[in-house]
């Protein structure tokens, strides 16, 4: 039998369901992006930028961005503590990456709303 | 009577190239991989999508790098390409795992078997949309 301390569970289970809730998100707008794809008349230029000028699908595509970002987080801070163990490695490291994911999400919504 | 415990000498594969991994395994290991890849190529990705929406400048420069080759290898497609998998796998294989979640598939046989459709279908997708974009 393996004592262990439990007090406070559910450490991480915010993380891991987000993981999922994300996931959702990001194939829901995966197959809704291909299907728009496929319902396109013409393959240009214009049709693309046609497609990203709706307020719905700028809105819906930030919100996959979102998800993406957290969960390259949660998944990346996991790999993190599966292989790096010395904890000011590890440290170092999950700063870069939050700070690199935080700069991604200014830069998604720059792309998304300068049009 | 002394009694000998005869004690079987276990393999210890640690060695990454003797591991053999099951099948399932191998999604496991691939989703994680295709993840770090597309992490890892975020920058590139947002770059292209920012440029493919931006002035005419920017499709030039997009353009330029799409089509960018080093001793006469498209490296760019090729990178694309893998990346075009990692997303197909990453996606497959993180659909299974959602189902798996809600106890979807879990005996050994449906859990295989829904392996090689992960494998199967990312490639198979892969091969069929990259020839399409390339």
């Amino acid at each position: 039998m393996v004592k262990r301390l439990v007090v406070g569970a559910h450490y991480g289970f915010g993380d891991w369901l987000l993981q999922r809730l994300t996931a959702v998100v990001m194939a829901l707008y995966t197959v809704m992006f291909a299907i728009r794809l496929s319902m396109l008349t013409s393959y240009d230029v214009f049709a693309w930028y046609d497609l990203f000028s709706s307020g719905m699908m700028r809105f819906a595509t930030f919100l996959f961005f979102m998800s993406l970002f957290y969960h390259a987080w949660v998944g990346v801070r996991d790999i993190f503590m599966d292989y790096v163990k010395p904890i000011s490695v590890r440290l170092t490291l999950h700063a870069v990456v939050a700070f690199l994911l935080l700069g991604y999400a200014g830069w998604a919504a720059q792309i998304l709303w300068r049009l | 009577m002394a009694e000998v415990i005869v004690r079987k000498p276990r393999p210890k594969h640690l060695n990454l190239m003797q591991i053999r991994l099951p099948l399932p395994g191998i999604v496991s290991i691939l989703h994680r991989i295709s993840g770090v890849a597309l992490f890892l190529c975020l920058p590139l990705i947002l770059w292209l999508f920012g440029a493919s929406l931006g002035s005419q400048e920017d499709l030039d420069s997009f353009h330029a790098i799409f089509d960018f080759s080093l001793a006469g290898l498209p490296i760019v497609k090729l990178v694309l390409l893998g990346l075009l998998w990692s997303f197909l796998h990453h996606f497959c294989a993180g659909i299974r795992f959602l189902l798996l979640d809600v106890h979807v598939g879990i005996e050994l046989p449906a859990a295989r078997m829904s392996s090689v459709i992960v494998l199967v279908v990312s490639l198979v997708l892969t091969v069929a949309l990259g020839v399409l974009i390339w």
